[in-house]
């Protein structure tokens, strides 16, 4: 079993995000780039299967649809396990074009079963992976907190509302996986770091795929307003303040 | 010139500081307080491959340079001082002098398991009349057929008595020449050899989960194989090792400084008083910017250290600047760190107590700071 994990690139959670002057994209000057904390899980839990198969799953691949900026990003998941990478050389646009370039990178290459997140941290798309199947003409499970192998059959715990529903698949398969899957990101041991450097990342050229949306504008959230304080003992001027500042009561 | 990290490094960085915060931070406090040495996590730190990182893979190494060694002392000591001993000692001090000195048999037969972490490796330098004069060494060996006899003491050995501290690099007195001077010589000795007694030493105010350990020698019969480099060249040997240990000292003192930093930050911004954050207070915003510019000078000098000696260069006097100067700011920043806690800061429920405790001894440990004074001052021609 071949198995592949498509990996986004996304601001580090704690980055302050700034908008550019037009409000139309978002100022990337500052930012620090992490693996997309789903797609870190997914690699994980693909890396438990392997070292726990016995030789059954030969190989952890990764792609990633990005220029050349996103390379420490992919050289980290080599570190943390990933046999190869593969990065499709385009700004990735939307899902759709995403989804297409992806199909197009791997449909010779017969990977058994492919591993998304559920969103990137930073559009929030959540549709990557669902695009993907369907270009691939392959089943999807989607919001999978759980994944055991036995034999051929895939064991898929999904969330849904109140519990969750246990599914069975078979290869080839898209698993779209989200907080669960495994219980913490690997963290890269200072071999795999050093292993990383010898590891294959194949860049090829993009087909094109053209986006079939368009951001036209973003609003940052307000500001939090700053917190008042009142003396515990002066409930009048609480009210004064709802009454009137506030204009809630 | 250039002055950024590679992408490796910073690699580095991130895991060693994410190890860090998962591993050890929840168990700090608790192993401090019971002045607890934890094999597990030396085990782990293993593990994840920081024992050995500047040897090569044969040795079982990571094959890395010495900046990304100093590096992950630095994130280590960042969240606790005990587990950074433990790593810095038992790499610049424990790994180096067999790596550097002993033969390829010494090394085949050491190194591979002191890369893992499941064993440990002491130095033992200092007895109780010779600590900053390691020429008062009063410790002997005496050759008898193809064995030598050790007899004396060391004091304050790092990783000289856990169980899973396998033994330790000796340095001792061979002969004494006609003008009085001495020949010193160092040994390899291994746990359990008879004559070889090892105490756990207790009541440490600082790096209280670390291994310390008096050492004793009692008609001590080593096989003549357990010569570490020539007869004679103990000194060299051991100060050597010293000028490869300032820099992962200091890698300790810029480490503990940037922890207590980020302590204090945090403590300003949240703590109120007299309505607003004490950060608002110029004089604590100030101190906090002090402290800052200290670290970033202390942290560039010592990566220049580190620079000069992974293109080998001569880093004797910058090795024993940027010890001198990162241990003292870690005592500069960890005190201002405790005054703006106020105090808060003086209670073992926050770690910027342990920090303050911790980073006493890189002022003293492997030179005092008057040593490196004089260290410097010779350099310097005087
Ligand atoms: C520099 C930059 C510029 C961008 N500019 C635009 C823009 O102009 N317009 C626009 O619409 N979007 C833009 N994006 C967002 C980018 O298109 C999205 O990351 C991508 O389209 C996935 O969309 P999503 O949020 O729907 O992903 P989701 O569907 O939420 O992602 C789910 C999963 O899909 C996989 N995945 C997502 N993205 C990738 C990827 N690139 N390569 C491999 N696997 C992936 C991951 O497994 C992820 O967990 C930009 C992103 C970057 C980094
Ligand atoms: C926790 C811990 C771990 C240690 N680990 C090890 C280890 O693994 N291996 C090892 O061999 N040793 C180890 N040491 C020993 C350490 O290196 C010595 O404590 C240190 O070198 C100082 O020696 P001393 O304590 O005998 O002090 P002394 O040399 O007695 O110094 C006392 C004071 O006199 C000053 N002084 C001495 N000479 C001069 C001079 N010429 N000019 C000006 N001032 C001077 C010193 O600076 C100091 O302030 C450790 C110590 C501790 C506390």
């Amino acid at each position: 079993m071949k198995i592949l994990v498509c990996i986004s690139n996304v601001p580090d959670t704690t980055t302050r995000i700034k908008l550019s002057g037009d409000q139309n994209a978002i100022d990337l000057s500052s930012v620090q780039w992490i693996i997309n904390p789903w797609d870190e899980l997914a690699l994980t839990r693909a890396l438990e299967l392997k070292e726990a198969s016995g030789g059954s799953i030969s190989s952890v691949s990764i792609i990633h649809v990005g220029n050349a900026g996103s390379d420490a990003t992919l050289r980290k998941a080599l570190a943390i396990g990933a046999d190869d990478a593969i990065r499709v050389d385009a700004a990735p646009t939307d899902a759709y074009a995403v989804a297409h370039e992806i199909a197009e990178a791997i449909k010779d290459k017969n990977y058994d079963m492919i591993l998304c997140g559920i969103e990137s941290s930073d559009y929030n798309g959540s549709a990557m992976g669902g695009m993907l199947a369907e270009f691939l003409n392959m089943e999807s499970v989607s919001s999978v907190s759980k994944l055991e192998i036995e034999g051929d059959e895939l064991k898929l715990n999904r969330e849904i509302a109140g519990g969750f529903e246990v599914v069975s698949a078979t290869a080839p398969v898209v698993v779209i996986v989200q907080k669960g899957i495994a219980l913490e990101p690997r963290i890269p041991s200072m071999r795999g770091i050093m292993m990383a450097r010898k590891k294959p990342l194949e860049v090829v050229a993009a087909t094109g795929a053209e986006a079939l949306t368009e951001f036209v504008h973003y609003t940052p959230p307000q500001p939090k307003a700053a917190c008042k304080m009142i003396d515990a003992d002066n409930p009048a001027e609480l009210v004064n303040l709802l009454h009137n500042e506030a204009k809630i009561i | 010139m250039n002055i950024e990290l590679t992408d490796d490094q910073k690699m580095i960085r991130q895991a060693v500081r994410d190890f860090a915060e998962r591993e050890i931070a929840p168990l700090a406090q608790q192993l401090d307080e019971k002045a607890e040495f934890s094999p597990e996590l030396t085990r782990k730190m293993g593990e994840l491959g920081l024992f050995g990182m500047y040897l090569p893979e044969k040795y079982g190494g990571q094959n890395m340079d010495t900046l990304a060694y100093i590096i992950a002392v630095e994130e280590i000591a960042r969240i606790d001082g005990s587990q950074a001993a433990t790593l810095a000692a038992h790499n610049s001090l424990g790994i180096g002098p067999i790596y550097y000195y002993g033969t390829e048999e010494q090394k085949q037969k050491y190194l591979p398991r002191l890369c893992t972490g499941e064993a440990l490796w002491g130095f033992g330098l200092t007895e109780p009349e010779a600590g900053s004069d390691s020429r008062g060494t009063k410790t002997n060996a005496i050759p008898d057929g193809d064995y030598w006899i050790i007899n004396g003491s060391k004091i304050f050995i790092t990783n000289g008595s856990a169980d899973i501290s396998i033994g330790s690099s000796v340095q001792t007195v061979t002969k004494t020449l006609d003008d009085g001077r001495k020949e010193y010589t160092t040994f390899i000795v291994e746990k359990g050899t008879p004559g070889f007694k090892r105490v756990t030493m207790h009541g440490k105010m600082m790096w209280r989960a670390s291994d310390t350990a008096e050492l004793y020698f009692d008609d001590c019969r080593i096989p003549k194989e357990n010569l570490l480099g020539k007869v004679g060249e103990g000194s060299k040997i051991m100060l050597s090792t010293l000028d490869n240990g300032r820099l992962s000292i200091a890698a300790m003192g810029l480490g503990a400084a940037q922890g207590a930093f980020e302590l204090a930050m945090k403590y300003a911004q949240e703590r109120r008083q007299f309505g607003k954050p004490i950060s608002k207070f110029q004089i604590n915003a100030f101190k906090l910017a002090d402290m800052a510019t200290k670290i970033e000078h202390a942290r560039w000098f010592l990566y220049r250290a580190c620079w000069l000696k992974d293109n080998q260069q001569p880093f004797g006097k910058e090795g024993a600047m940027a010890k001198l100067y990162c241990s003292e700011v870690a005592r500069e920043v960890a005190d201002e760190a405790v005054q703006i806690h106020g105090g808060y800061g003086l209670m073992k429920d926050y770690p910027i107590e342990r920090i303050y405790r911790d980073q006493r001894l890189l002022q003293i440990g492997e030179g005092t700071s008057e040593i490196q004074r004089l260290v410097i001052s010779r350099h310097l021609g005087l």
